[in-house]
């Protein structure tokens, strides 16, 4: 019994990561420009896609193709935010989150218009069928690699937003960006550069999650409501909220799963939403949820 | 300029001569189409009534009161299933299923108002798009009360002894019911009801500061939308004779959302003249259809970048510019 519920909290980690590399997207995003952004999925998946062609048709080394992958979608998301959501006239904040919604499904559309509708097996470095002991539970390479892999990009994204100029600018513009502006910080490229930056995490977590779910046009729908069940898990405005959130959010679905019930597994995270919304607003590790007129 | 020197003037909806003419026309187009037109035609034209039947509910809830939902086809869905189950299981008649498709939808609308009262912005657009989820993967699973996958054939509706069979019959039903819902809508923004809508999309703190109850008008807001809605799904499943859950998916919400964006956001005329759009354009585009979601998310991009009041808005400067124009 022990031994079983470490290993569907292990699972739970494994799993947990992945929702932390969609979470951070949106959280970062989300406490710069308090947009929700809906191609957050989308992005990921057109990302996939692109390393999938890049691997399988081209024959470019798998580790040339994530990066050249993660250099596109971070290009694209950027490239949204400066040519069409921040010249948009007039935009409000529901105006944004609808434009982030037309681009999620011209993007889906553009999946489905190139790739096709059909599945895909996503060629994988790691193999889920090889697997490591320790003690009495089982890792299968694959999960350790997303394990290992997911880690080794929040640190990444740690030392990228506490110990850099520019990370320093974007925690600058996040709190007041008016303020941020008239100090000299250019807020504009700081923005796009946080919309790229969040685009890569997600094509990142897509790429990791790929191998797992195949590939199809709509894999990244469930993994983008997790993640933003985690993000307001942990708090909208914290990463390392996001980080907690997505691990407990992870390690909770597998163990429901495996104890309770495999089927409502999916509508654990509305739940949890709904939860957190009632219990404690401003999440895990959030700051005070405060409200201005 | 005209001007206005009674109080009943202001009120009126349709005021002098041109106006009640122009009504007056549209109405006897309306009734004569049928008789005149191809089938297919008739068939689009009821369509269009049972889209723009959802757009006004929808504009009602996320134009007026600014309470965003990507969850829409779930109402319509459980308005749909609601008007099909009563009469195909329990052999109710059709005038009272009809009727109780809209007030199921409506209280489901205020089951999920309750929860979301706490929700702004983003939480509340995932909350709504989850309840839009939920009901889809209900219908589907729950194979005893939908018959899953399988769909849910729905009897033509009939009135005492009438059967409304044809083509031409369910227009004027589907049309008939859009025109007094429709008038209804256009009443009810301009009461105390609308203006306290509006009055919570502007500041919700401010509104209810100045005495409008938010739990109150904010579920009436969300029942009122989903009553549309139902009733909109009722209609659908009488003109397609056949329902099943993947009509009913993520992306007829979203659908049904680019309506009232390109139309006009917060708009009685822009959520039809955006249902109407909406409607033609997969007709249109119908050899193109996997490209269709392209196209509406170009055009929601490309409505929110230019004009983010929508056709209706343009429509307005234009006739503004008319006006005043020499200077």
């Amino acid at each position: 019994m022990a031994v079983l519920a470490l290993q569907y909290a292990l699972n739970g980690l494994a799993t947990g990561s992945l929702y932390v590399l969609v979470a951070l997207g949106i959280v970062i995003l989300y406490r710069t420009s308090r947009i929700l952004n809906f191609a957050h999925g989308d992005i990921a998946t057109f990302g996939t896609f692109l390393a999938f062609t890049l691997i399988t048709r081209l024959g470019v080394a798998p580790l040339l193709a994530y990066l050249l992958t993660l250099a596109t979608t971070g290009l694209l998301g950027a490239g949204f935010y400066s040519l069409i959501l921040r010249r948009a006239k007039e935009a409000t904040l529901l105006g944004q989150i609808v434009m982030t919604l037309g681009f999620a499904l011209v993007l889906n559309g553009a999946v489905v218009v190139v790739w096709g509708a059909d599945t895909k097996v996503f060629p994988s470095l790691l193999s889920e069928t090889k697997v490591y002991h320790l003690g009495g539970i089982v890792i299968s390479q694959l999960s350790l690699g997303s394990l290992i892999m997911g880690f080794f990009l929040m640190v990444l994204l740690y030392l990228l937003v506490q110990w850099t100029k520019v990370g320093l600018a974007m925690r600058a513009v996040s709190q007041n960006p008016l303020a941020a502006q008239a100090l000299g910080i250019p807020t504009r490229r700081v923005l796009a550069l946080a919309w790229g930056v969040a685009s890569a995490l997600g094509a990142s977590a897509g790429i990791l999650l790929a191998p797992v779910t195949l590939l199809d046009p709509f894999m990244m729908l469930d993994p983008f409501l997790k993640g933003f069940a985690a993000a307001v898990l942990g708090g909208m405005d914290s990463p390392p909220g996001a980080v907690v959130g997505g691990l407990v959010l992870g390690v909770i679905e597998s163990l429901f799963g495996g104890f309770v019930s495999v089927a409502f597994k999916a509508t654990l995270a509305f739940a949890i939403i709904v939860l957190v919304l009632t219990v404690r607003p401003e999440g895990l590790l959030g700051r005070e949820y405060k409200k201005r007129v | 300029m005209e001007l206005r020197e009674r109080y009943e003037e202001d009120l009126a909806l349709v005021l002098g001569l041109p106006a009640w003419l122009g009504l007056l026309v549209a109405l006897a187009v309306l009734v004569l189409f049928p008789l005149l037109a191809p089938r297919y035609l008739v068939y689009i034209v009821t369509l269009m009534a049972i889209h723009i039947l959802v757009a006004i509910g929808l504009n009602l809830l996320t134009g007026y009161t600014g309470q965003i939902s990507l969850g829409h086809a779930g109402f319509v869905a459980i308005g749909a299933y609601t008007a099909g189950l009563l009469m195909v299981r329990v052999g109710v008649p059709f005038p009272f299923a009809f009727l109780l498709s809209g007030f199921s939808a409506a209280f489901f609308g205020f089951l999920l108002g309750l929860p979301v009262l706490r929700l702004t912005g983003p939480y509340l657009t995932i909350a709504t798009l989850g309840f839009g989820i939920a009901v889809h993967q209900v219908l589907t699973n729950w194979e005893g009360l939908s018959g899953g996958r399988m769909g849910l054939f729905i009897p033509k509706p009939s009135i005492g002894p009438w059967t409304l069979a044809s083509e031409a019959a369910l227009y004027y039903l589907a049309v008939g019911t859009t025109g007094v819902l429709t008038w209804i809508a256009y009443n009810l923004v301009r009461s105390h009801i609308g203006r306290a809508f509006v009055a919570i999309r502007d500041s919700d703190v401010a509104a209810e500061v100045m005495g409008v109850n938010l739990m109150v008008y904010k579920t009436l807001a969300f029942g009122l939308s989903a009553f549309y809605a139902g009733v909109a799904g009722a209609l659908q499943g009488h003109l397609l004779g056949y329902i099943e859950p993947q009509m009913f998916t993520l992306f007829e919400s979203i659908y049904y959302f680019s309506m009232i964006v390109v139309g006009g956001l917060g708009t009685i005329p822009g959520s039809i003249l955006g249902a109407v759009l909406m409607t033609i354009l997969p007709q249109v585009l119908s050899g193109l259809r996997e490209w269709l979601p392209i196209v509406y998310g170009g055009t929601i991009i490309f409505i929110m970048a230019v004009e983010p009041w929508g056709l209706y808005g343009r429509w307005l400067r234009i006739k503004w510019w008319l006006k005043t124009w020499p200077f």
